[in-house]
């Protein structure tokens, strides 16, 4: 054997993804995902993989993804938040209350103002915030069970919606506001194109930066060959998705009524594609803070460690009472963020808002890995079951299934894909 | 090697008390530690001993008494405050989090942070990599969460956590319990080398003969009264038994408030 004479080299016997240092439930997830859509695709003969149902599929993800994401926090530290449907619902209220009472009214600030959305918008996720870090404080200071307190919670909010907007619908919103919806504030071709070309950078940056750091400390690396196929997965991805985006055109009518608002006539032959919603890049900012906040800073650290054994982070001189408000406040502020999205999307507030989005949101979660014991769990992972779970529902509809068939789907899924990651965690004897 | 007990101890704990309920947990009781010296903790399950160590790594508060570092008073009310005393603990069950690997570990609640606030992963595990290897060089795995690891292997982790960051007072609370014969005498080792270094070291025992062999001197506690104080050297492991069993306090210790009267 010639490897016998080079002992100084690392074993060989890697396979293909550990090389790679792709993580294999990640993939399985994806690949299952994958499957969904092509079996959609096969039996909707060819309706489902368009641009324009991706398009859809995008922007109705955006709201639950965004709460899952926060989710992930809470469970990983062994809590649950059900209140985070009628969370939205309180969030959604107060900042359609703002928007439409109280800056044209008491600030006087005429419609569509400038600094009526970003005032909404600030209000309603610090709502959110308070809201979650006083639900917090009674889960770490007080000692109320998680699951009561957001019991508690999911009745509470849900009627101070109601009782704030006497439960009438609110609408129609401000217009900026409404951008935050998904098709009505989209990037446009080139745009797109251009925050394309910057996430493919930024990502092979990072891919860059990660390298040069392991191997200032003598760390082995992966193979070149490695990187690069890697890089090019990313490169790949990220433009194909825009490409997919731009690829939806806005209809011609609309073109139509856009060029005539500007007073000018459209030319003959002129398309445009939608491109990136600015709701899905919120999401994207989101799920690349969350990531950061999860792996690379001491809250995420703390979170992880809480979650994987609470005495120990205590004895370490983790204020776990604190971090415990920290992480629900986190949750409230992303409902608010969430509100944003769903009510832009909607054009309106209406008093169901994010009814059932509590089930939501925890499933996609826990489809996306997250264990409820405590300590596991990614970002990308939730955002990635709640995109399974969005694509069974619009899937089913699509090719017809009758309403009760789909929930009845979507709920054994779920119970289906933690059966899944339970038997995968036993075989692989991972925790 | 002897040891000076004539300047200032680095620990004393005087007075302690702390009740659960109306139970006095720990009742008065009097201990102290000088640099360089291992000083056993021995008593039955309940005896409170577990329970007054946990006074001075800030797991709990004492209800009255004061503990000196150096002579000087100290209020400590949780563990942060106790790490910033120098007092390191490696409590029975590691305290360890299972689903992070060993430099998560070794760093929690310390981590290290690049310019930009985010955690520095590489260097953490770089310095992981150098303890880890003065302490025990058979261990490779660094980057697998802790729970795979074996009884030895998470011992060294909570080992390498308490003597990193120059501990000067180190609590150990049945640190050879869930090992085999090799990872003991690795721990004693260990203890004579850190002793040498000047630390101060609580040992917390079961065992009589761990305990003669180990420490300099041994604490015995009943009831959560101290029974008595002793040099080992003066007295017997059966005498530290009966001390255990019965709270005799054999002629060669000290008689503390715990002791029989005969």
């Amino acid at each position: 054997m010639t490897d016998a004479d080079k002992p100084a080299r690392p074993a060989q016997k890697k396979n293909l993804f550990a090389q790679l240092e792709i993580d294999t439930r990640l993939l399985g997830m994806i690949g299952a995902f994958v499957i969904l859509c092509l079996g959609f695709h096969f039996i909707t003969d060819g309706r489902f993989l368009t641009s324009r149902n991706i398009f859809n599929l995008t922007i109705q993800t955006v709201s639950v993804a965004i709460m899952a994401t926060g989710m992930v926090f809470v469970i990983v530290t062994r809590n649950i938040d059900l209140s985070v449907g009628s969370l939205l619902a309180t969030c959604s209220a107060v900042m359609a209350m703002t928007q439409t009472f109280i800056t044209p009214e008491v600030f006087g600030l005429g419609l569509n103002h400038p600094a009526t959305a970003p005032i909404a918008i600030v209000v309603g996720i610090a709502t959110g915030v308070l809201i979650g870090a006083f639900q917090g404080y009674i889960v770490g200071y007080l000692g109320v069970p998680a699951f009561i307190v957001t019991l508690g919670g999911l009745l509470v909010w849900r009627n101070v919606a109601w009782y704030l907007t006497n439960g009438q619908t609110i609408g129609p919103l401000d217009r900026n506001f409404m951008q935050f919806g998904g098709i009505n504030g989209t990037l446009g071709e080139t745009w797109s194109w251009v925050i394309g070309l910057i996430a493919v950078l930024f990502a092979f940056y990072s891919f860059w930066r990660n390298r040069r750091s392991k191997i200032s400390h003598d760390f082995p690396v992966k193979p070149i060959w490695a990187e690069i196929v890697m890089a090019a997965i990313t490169a790949v991805a990220i433009m194909g998705f825009v490409a997919v985006l731009n690829n939806y055109d806005v209809p011609r009518r609309r073109l139509q009524q856009m060029f005539e608002a500007r007073g000018e006539v459209m030319p003959d032959g002129f398309t445009q594609g939608y491109g990136l919603p600015i709701s899905v890049l919120l999401l994207i900012a989101v799920a690349v803070v969350m990531t950061i906040v999860a792996r690379r800073t001491r809250l995420g650290r703390y979170i992880f460690a809480t979650g994987g054994n609470p005495d120990a982070a205590a004895l370490s001189g983790i204020n776990t009472r604190l971090l415990t408000v920290k992480i629900f406040a986190i949750m409230g502020g992303l409902c608010g963020l969430a509100a944003l999205v769903a009510s832009a999307r909607l054009s309106f507030h209406s008093n169901d808002i994010g009814t059932l989005d509590e089930l939501r949101v925890i499933a996609a979660a826990v489809i996306g890995g997250t264990a409820l014991a405590g300590g596991v769990g990614t970002i990308y992972g939730a955002i990635l079951g709640a995109l399974i779970m969005q694509s069974l529902q619009s899937g089913m509809a699509m090719v017809g299934v009758d309403a009760p068939f789909q929930n009845i789907v979507v709920g054994a899924v779920l119970v289906i894909a933690v059966l899944i990651d339970t038997i995968y965690r036993k075989r692989t004897g991972a925790k | 090697m002897a040891i000076d007990r004539n300047g200032t101890p680095l620990v004393e704990m005087r007075d302690i008390s702390i009740a659960f309920g109306g139970v006095k947990a720990v009742d008065h009781v009097t201990v102290d530690l000088f640099p360089g010296e291992v000083v056993g903790l021995l008593g039955h399950n309940g005896a409170g001993k577990s329970t007054l160590i946990k006074c001075l790594s800030g797991a709990y508060q004492q209800d009255s008494g004061d503990i000196y570092i150096n002579g000087d008073k100290v209020s400590i009310s949780n563990p942060r405050d106790a790490r910033r005393h120098n007092i390191e603990t490696i409590y029975q069950t590691l305290a360890l989090a299972d689903n992070l690997d060993a430099a998560s570990n070794l760093f929690l609640g310390r981590e290290i942070v690049g310019p930009t606030g985010l955690l520095d992963d590489n260097k953490m595990e770089a310095e992981t990599r150098k303890v880890m290897h003065r302490l025990n060089p058979n261990f490779k795995n660094f980057t697998s969460p802790v729970s795979s690891y074996s009884g030895g292997q998470r011992q060294s982790v909570a080992i390498a956590r308490a003597v990193h960051f120059n501990a000067r007072i180190l609590i150990m609370d049945e640190p050879t319990a869930a090992l085999g014969p090799h990872e003991t005498q690795m721990v004693a080792d260990l203890i004579q080398e850190l002793k040498r270094q000047g630390l101060g070291i609580f040992l917390i025992d079961h065992d009589v003969h761990q305990v003669k062999k180990l420490c300099d001197r041994a604490n015995v506690m009943k009831n959560g009264q101290l029974v008595g104080t002793a040099n080992v050297e003066d007295v017997s492991a059966d005498d530290l038994l009966g001390m255990i069993i019965a709270g005799k306090c054999p002629p060669g210790a000290i008689p503390g408030p715990g002791a029989i009267h005969e």
